[in-house]
Order: structure tokens, then sequence, then C-alpha cells
């Protein structure tokens, strides 16, 4: 009886717990078996495309092969690897990283241990996938830059998350912890990151104990990055970056309808492709050793002083205060004594008696001295920065400048000094504390072409929608005060004494107005080709054309380049020509002794264009 | 007029003890053989190999020993119990030198036409044995303490073996079923309850042991006290087993996820799914209700064994059939509680429904015992 007693009340206290769980416990326990078979996977969005404004591919997402392991799936992972490295060729680099994440990373994570393989290497492995347990092939998208090199500083590149990254970003989501995962870092990319990666989706998967996908339950689409449409035109940025070729140099080349940057390129350059796959070492420090620096992006991070290129800004400055008029005459001796010092004109010999008009077509220094001393720095810094020198514009790229157009309060509350008459002298001519980046230039002649408050656009288009343009309102400058600007600037190029005539265009309706600019690099006038590379004067040009009705805005700027009319204005004036007929231009358009050299010139630059180095490690 | 001639003359003879079979337990046995078969096919992913049908074939073979077993009479059964006895120890011991290694343990020996486990034949002899052993005994020699240390000998020998494969939860069984007839038997309450302080102290100082030189269990036996302790302090390794378990049982709710739908068992997350756990794998997929109805058909069991050994008059058949039946309702009872998490998972499969050869032909000779004394029973 006791007996039976006892088993009664077991089998009692039996079926009371499997109440107790099959009943009240049920959905706590039904959830928890749904979460042991039911994984939730991401599926990484596409990355938004970036296309030029004739939509020409920039920048692309291209299938790549690469094999994963998962270590709690493989088991031993040295193991698994051998096995691996008997059908494939590893690299051990690669090898080294992957045994690093797969002791650090969580078991379940999918760790690369091949990237990049070919469709014969990735065939071999799913072949033998039986008796390689924890190793699967795995197909993704990768970043392809078509147009290498021309492209790199605008739209920067993409690279595997970092911890950096990490530590940049608020709240990283899970997406960002995926393997290899790309993100932008640098340039465009960087910049709209955000757009264009796009949001990863989530597919609910049925796993069994080994973590093997049975089957998917459903999933949830995630949204593909946006395509981007920029204003470059691929054909013009590239032409310009061979250009530019074995200078180091900055090129802008602005609408002056919509202040779309039609090409923005920095010279050298290098190919974002090695940086989308992890650079190597010794390429890395090719680039970082380079004295010609082809990682910056010169164009809106570079700043230069920007020499007589400011000396449009000075005399409208002047105009606009009244302080001086279009006749007013000064006479050049070749220098001009400032407290107690001697500043001389460019040219010693003097140039005798100037007026606006000559003095800018010559350049003259000394008229410059005078004006600015006449009409008081803070007037000229206030009429840089409308005409956009000093202004950090907000474009999509990566550290773009701010520039400096110096006046009183900035000298005492950052250097906490006095400002000199010989600091005005010094900025009139754009020396001295003047800073201005290629980019900032060509919004200075684009404004002074059109009188509008013209701003530069990069992005055109995102997923088709049109962004807003930089056309800009009137700037409110006298009318008059800048056809006289511009007639000078015509005069540069145009008439026999102008500093740029060498550079003219002689087609009809395709006549350059421009403006020369040397700016030293050391306080002592040199003869540039005397002294080492590092010591020569800057040479840059500005221009807008076609004169009469200007279209675009050019800024170049070559680092050392020594002189503006000599250096920079033949490319200002090929590059500028390259965009105005929208490819080579006819020789009828150069003065007849140019021609035979623009030809052998176009040929050289077209077979550079054209005959793209073979990328060896494309290898999928 | 003697015993013997008694029941002799009231007990059916030749093919009339058909009749007098307990038909009713036969078809309870049938039951829930037949459950099991069901869920061996289940948990092979809907195929009657590699588990159901050499299940099935030795539940035919089984059903066939239990009627041979019973056409015999009892009182033969308990005239050879100690040579069945000392024939189960003579196997154990060969185990020690012959024995085939399987799941981590020397416990099979191989007879040439089955892989026998002899410590499963061991529960069914030594109730055979203690009954008779108390059959023998005059009631008033029972509680003296010389003859109750002769049957604690008796059961210690095997229990000793099997500690030694090792297989702490067939020793465990062993020891409780030898203690429980005892108690049947009428051993005074106070040896029962030294016993126990006993256990406890020794349950302490194998505690207290671990780690020491001198430790008295393996590692993974420590391992699997912890994880009885608390599961979920190792969910992965060794309390993957009881966490999974009591996943699969309590996701069934009511009515369970229907036949072969359970996720649990479907997708590998069940351990031994085929063997200790199918139990998990049966309230998964039909509930509360099915799990609840297979407790009853075992209780149902038990009520026939017991109304069988009540109605007997001799003492043998009473007390090996509720030795029996205790040792039977110990292993569904301890299996049961060790998937819910009740009790530690020590390796206990659930009678007649888990895959085994050993397991299954043993219980059926236990149960043609029984029917063997319901046959002969005086009328």
């Amino acid at each position: 009886m006791v007996l039976g007693g006892a088993m009664a009340a077991m089998s009692g206290v039996l079926a009371l717990r499997m109440r107790h769980m099959q009943v009240d416990q049920a959905d706590q326990f039904r959830l928890l078996a749904d979460e042991n078979r039911i994984n939730i996977r991401l599926i990484p969005p596409v990355r938004g495309r970036i296309f030029d404004r004739n939509g020409i591919i920039l920048a692309e997402n291209t299938p790549s092969y690469r094999i994963n392991i998962v270590r709690e799936e493989a088991g031993d992972v040295e193991e698994a690897i051998a096995r691996l490295a008997r059908l494939i060729e590893l690299n051990p680099a690669e090898i080294e990283r992957a045994l690093r994440d797969l002791r650090e990373l969580r078991g379940d994570t999918p760790v690369t241990v091949a990237d990049r393989v070919s469709w014969d290497d990735l065939s071999r492995v799913a072949v033998n996938a039986p008796a390689l347990p924890g190793v699967t092939p795995e197909v993704g998208l990768t970043r392809r830059y078509p147009y290498h090199e021309h492209t790199a500083h605008v739209l920067g590149y993409v690279g595997p998350v970092n911890t950096r990254d990490l530590e940049r970003i608020d709240a990283p989501t899970q997406l960002l912890m995926m393997p290899r995962f790309q993100v932008g870092k640098i340039g465009l990319e960087a910049r709209r990151e955000e757009m264009l990666r796009g949001r990863a989706g989530t597919k609910r998967v049925e796993v069994n104990a080994a973590g093997r996908v049975i089957r998917e339950l459903d999933r949830q689409e995630g949204q593909a990055g946006a395509d981007f449409q920029v204003t470059l035109d691929a054909a013009l940025q590239s032409y310009a970056q061979v250009r530019l070729n074995g200078e180091s140099a900055a090129a802008v080349v602005m609408d002056c309808e919509t202040g779309d940057l039609l090409a923005c390129v920095s010279a050298p350059s290098y190919d974002p492709n090695l940086f989308v796959r992890g650079i190597s070492v010794p390429d890395y420090n090719a680039l970082l050793e380079n004295k010609y620096r082809p990682l910056p992006n010169k164009a809106v991070q570079g700043i230069y002083p920007p020499g007589s290129t400011f000396k449009m800004i000075t005399a409208l400055a002047a105009l606009n205060a009244g302080t001086f008029d279009s006749e007013t005459t000064v006479r050049c001796n070749g220098h001009m004594e400032v407290s107690g010092r001697r500043f001389h004109c460019w040219r010693r010999s003097g140039h005798g008696n100037m007026n606006l008009h000559t003095a800018l077509r010559e350049s003259c220094d000394v008229y410059f001295y005078e004006l600015a001393l006449r009409t008081g720095i803070d007037a000229i810094a206030d009429m840089a920065r409308r005409l956009g020198v000093g202004v950090a514009f907000d474009l999509e790229m990566t550290s773009v400048a701010r520039g400096l157009a110096p006046d009183r309060t900035w000298k005492r509350e950052v250097r906490n000094e006095a400002w000199r008459p010989g600091d005005t002298v010094n900025a009139s001519i754009g020396q001295g504390y003047v800073l201005a980046s290629p980019l900032q230039l060509a919004v200075m002649t684009a404004r002074l072409a059109t009188g509008r408050n013209i701003t530069p656009r990069l992005v055109k288009s995102i997923n088709g929608v049109e962004q807003p343009t930089g056309h800009g309102e009137n700037l409110g400058l006298n009318e008059n005060h800048l056809r006289h600007i511009r007639r000078a600037m015509f005069a540069v190029t145009n008439n026999r004494r102008g500093t740029a005539f060498g550079s003219r265009v002689i087609a009809e309706g395709f006549e350059i107005a421009g403006k020369t600019g040397t700016s030293q690099v050391r306080s002592r006038i040199v003869d540039n080709a005397l002294v080492p590379w590092e010591e020569r004067d800057h040479a840059l040009y500005v221009n807008y054309a076609p004169a009469d009705a200007p279209r675009i805005a050019v800024a170049v700027v070559v680092e050392h380049g020594g002189g503006g009319s000599r250096t920079a204005a033949p490319i200002a004036r090929d590059i500028t020509l390259q965009a105005l007929y929208d490819g080579d231009p006819p020789l009828s358009a150069y003065p007849p002794q140019d021609r035979g050299r623009i030809q052998t010139q176009q040929e050289e630059l077209s077979r550079a264009r054209t005959i793209r180095p073979r990328d060896s490690s494309d290898r999928a | 007029m003697t015993y013997l001639e008694n029941t002799v003359k009231h007990t059916p003879s030749g093919l009339r003890k058909v009749l007098y079979l307990n038909w009713a337990l036969v078809i309870l046995l049938m039951s829930i053989a037949g459950i099991g078969f069901l869920m061996l096919y289940s948990v092979a992913g809907g195929s009657f190999s590699p588990w159901a049908e050499p299940q099935a074939k030795r539940f035919a073979f089984g059903l066939l020993l239990m009627f041979g077993i019973a056409m015999v009479p009892i009182w033969f059964w308990r005239n050879i119990a100690v040579v069945a006895f000392l024939g189960s120890i003579v196997l154990l011991v060969a185990v020690e030198f012959f024995g085939a290694i399987g799941m981590g343990a020397k416990r099979w020996v191989d007879l040439g036409f089955i892989r026998l486990q002899p410590s499963e034949l061991t529960k069914v002899t030594l109730v055979m044995i203690l009954a008779a052993y108390y059959d023998w005994l005059p009631m008033s020699r029972v509680s003296r303490p010389l003859w109750v240390l002769l049957p604690v000998g008796i059961i210690l020998v095997p229990v000793l073996l099997v500690l030694r494969q090792p297989d702490l939860g067939t020793a465990l069984m062993l020891l409780a079923g030898g203690g429980l007839l005892m108690f049947i038997a009428g051993v005074h309450w106070i040896y029962f309850a030294v016993v126990i302080l006993a256990m406890v102290a020794l349950v302490t100082l194998v505690l207290q042991s671990r780690g020491t030189d001198w430790q008295l269990l393996a590692d993974y036996q420590f391992r699997r006290i912890d994880t009885f302790f608390d599961p979920s302090s190792d969910p992965l390794g060794a309390g993957y087993h009881i966490t999974q378990s009591k996943i699969a049982l309590g996701s069934g709710g009511w009515t369970g996820k229907g036949f072969m739908q359970g996720t649990q068992s479907r997708l590998n997350f069940l351990p031994e799914k085929h063997t200790d756990f199918i139990f998990t794998t049966l309230a998964e997929e039909f509930g509360f209700l099915g799990a609840v109805s297979l407790l009853a058909l075992y209780a149902l069991i038990i009520l026939f064994c017991i109304s069988t050994a009540l109605s007997t008059r001799d003492r043998f058949s009473s007390l090996f059939i509720l030795g029996f039946a205790a040792t039977f309702f110990l292993f569904f009872a301890v299996n049961m509680a060790m998937v819910m998490g009740l009790a530690p998972v020590v390796g206990v499969p659930l009678p007649l429904v888990s895959y085994g050869g050993s397991a299954m032909l043993v219980l059926m000779i236990g149960f043609g015992l029984v029917q063997s004394a319901h046959v002969h029973k005086p009328r």
C-alpha cells in the first residue's frame, strides 16, 4: 500500500510537471524552440552606384567569390584550412589574419579565408564541400572603379570596416559587423556613406543543430543604396587627369550656369581599386613617400597663395569702395616703398603708367599695392569672401578647405598681432596670408564671369532625383565694374601684351578670358630654373570661356610649376577647349605656331586615356 | 492438501493456459510498444530504418518469448532463480573481459546471435533471486540483521560490477529496485532509514572527493551532477541535453506540433532522440495529452501487475511481480523525470519505447514471468 501510494504520488508529480511545462510554460518554451531553429540572417544591401553626368558608370559592384570558414561548424579550424590549402592556393598573410579572426570573433561568424578567388577555385571548393565542414563558398559584390585613378580623389573608395570606422559611427548596425563589409573611407563614398549603403534586409532561416540552413522561412527585403549621379564629365575628367600627368597639380572645371563640377582633378593620383581589396604595405608606402603627394585631393583641400589671380578681387574691392575708378593711373617704376620696406613689381624695370585695364593685363604689382593701400584690407577680404575665397563650400568630398581671406580681425585673433600696411601690400597680389584652393579660384572666376553667387555642385541627382543647382542669385556687384574686370581678363589672353597671350584661342566664339598667377613659395624672388623643385613658384591660371558668353570657369594650379603663364595657362587652355568642344578640339582653335605641338600632344593624351593599364589582380 | 497440490489442481494446463493470460496487459504492452515504433519512425525522419523496424522485430520476438515463459509454471522459474542470477553475474564478469565498447563504456557482450547487455538482464534476475530468497526465508527472520545482510550482498555484487562498466544509471536502478523489493518483503523500516542516512553521507563524501586524487566518480559523472543542478550553466556543453530536452517538451503545448512536426528532434537539437530522450519527441509532437496518455498507459500496467500480485497466493509470485513492477515504474518515472529536468541525466531508457534490444527483451522476459504467475495462480 505504501508502495502503491508512493508510485501514484510520483506519477502525479510527473503529470503535474508535464502540465506545468507543456501548458503553463508552453509559450516560453515554444519561443525558445523557435529561437533554436530560426536564425535571422542579414542580407547586405547592394551599394548604390555612381554615374557621371552622362550616365557613364564610375563606381560599380562586380561579383566576387570568396571562401568563408565558420569555426563552430569546422571544428578544427587549422585542419580545415590545411585541407583547403590542398585544393586551392591560399595567401599566408590572409590566412594569418583569418586565423586571428577565427579565434577572436564569435564562433558562428563566417570568416573569409580567401577573397577574390577564381571561378575554378570556387568550383573546386564547392565540389569538395562534403569533405570540408564549415567551409562555404560565397558570392559577394565588390566595389570597382572602372576609371581607376581618374576619379579617385572625388569619389574616394570603400574598404573593409575597421575599428576606427566603428568608433566614428554612433550606433554601428549589425551590418557593419559582417565580415568584409565595406564602407566608404574617403571622398563621396564616405561623405554619402549612409545613402550609398542602403538598408540591410533580413531573412529568417531554419537551421539544424549543426547550424546548417535547412530552408528559408521568409525574408524582409532591405533597401538598396541610392544611385548617385555626379556632375563630373568622365571624358573631361580623364582628359584633365592625363593632361596633368607628370605634375603635382590640380584643375577644376565648373559649369557657369549650374555650378556643376565638370572636372575636379588632382595629380598625381592613385588607383582606388587597390584600397578596396586592402592595399599592400609597399604600395601604400610608395604613395606616402611620393613627394608629389598623390593621396590628398589638391583640387579642394590644397590651399595655395593665389598670386596674381587674386588681383581681380583687389581691383573689384577698390572699384566697389570707390577708392579707384577704371581710369585712375599709378606709375610703376618697378618697386614701391611701404613703411620703410621695398616691395618689388615682378618686372624690375617697371611698367610705367598703369590703369586698371593695363595693370590686370600685364599683372603690374605696384599698381595693386597702391590700390590696396588706398582701399584697405577689410574691403578686400570682404570682396574675397563674396567671390568664394575663404569660404568652405559644402561639397561631398573629404577635407574641403576653407582657405583664407585675411583681415584685421583674423590677424588679431589668430596671430595676436596688429595688421601692418605691408600685409595689405602682400595680400593685394594674393601673397602673404591669402590662401585659396583651386576649387575656390574656379568659383571666383565663375562669379566674376556671371556676376551671380554661383556655388559648386558635385551631386547631380540621387536615385534620379535632381539636386538643387548652384546657379545662385545676383551678387549685387556693379555690372560696370565687372565689365572692366572681364575686359581686362580678355586682354590677358587676347592682347599681344597680355601675360597669357601665348595661350590664346583663336577660334571665333571660343575665346578665353583668364588671369595668370605665380605665387612665391619662398619670400625671395628666385629664378625657377635654377632652384630645386620644392622651392619653385606655384603656377596658377584661372579663366572662363567663351569670353562673350561664359559657359565654364577653369582653375589650374601647378605646384612649383614656375610661372603661371608658362606652365598653368597652356594646361587650362587645353582643358577649356576640351570641355567646350566636348572632345579633342580642332587644331584650328590654336594659334598656328602651336598646332604641331598640340597635335602630337592630343595623340599622346588620347593614347594615355584609352590604353588603361591592365589590372593584374582583377582575377575574378 | 499441500500448497503444491492445491496449485496444480487449480491451475489450467496445456493450451488452455493461453486463455488465462492477462490479455489486457498484453494489449497495454502492445499499445506502448506501438507508440514506441511510431516515435522511432518519426525521429528517423519518417523512415522505418534504422530504428523502427528492428525494434518491431525485437518486440515480436519479445512477445513470443513472453508467451513461452508464461506457459512454463511460475514455480519452475522460482527454482532456477539462483541459476539465472548466477548466469547474469557470469555475463557481467564476461563483459569486463570480452565486452565491446559502446558510447564510452563497456556494456555489451557479443554472444554471436545477439549483442546482449548483461546489466539489463540483471534487472530481472536480481528481482527473481530476491523474490525467491524471501519466499524461502521464514517471515520471522526477515528483519534479522544477518538475513538482511545476505540480500544486501546479493544486490551489491551486480551493482558494483555495473558501476565498473561504468554505468551509473543502471547501477542506481539495480540498487533502488533491490531495495524496493526488500521493503515489499517486509524488512524493517529502520534498515532503510539507516541506509538512506548512509547514502546521504556517501553522496556528501563523493562530492567532497571531487578534484582529489581519490576521486570516486569519473569527471563526466561530476559534470552531469553539476548540470542537473544548473543546466543553464553550460547550455552548449554538458547542459545541452537537458536544456534542449526541456525546450522540446515545453514547446509541445496542449496538443503538440503534430506527428513528424517536432522541430527540436527533426533538426537534431535533441540528443539521443531515439533512446533516452525519446519521450521528449513524443511530448513535443503530441503535446501534454500525448505525454499524459503514455503516463496513464504505464500506470495501467503497474495497476494490472499489482492486482495480479495481490491475487496470487504464492509469496514468490507476488514479491516478484511487485518488485518487477517497482523496477518498471522506476524506469519510466526516472526517465520522464530526467527529460523534464527533475532528475539528473543518468541514462535510463523509457521502457518499451526507447530503442534498444536488450532492454526490450529483458522487459518482455519479466512480463513473461508476470504472465506465468497470472496463468498459474490458484483459482
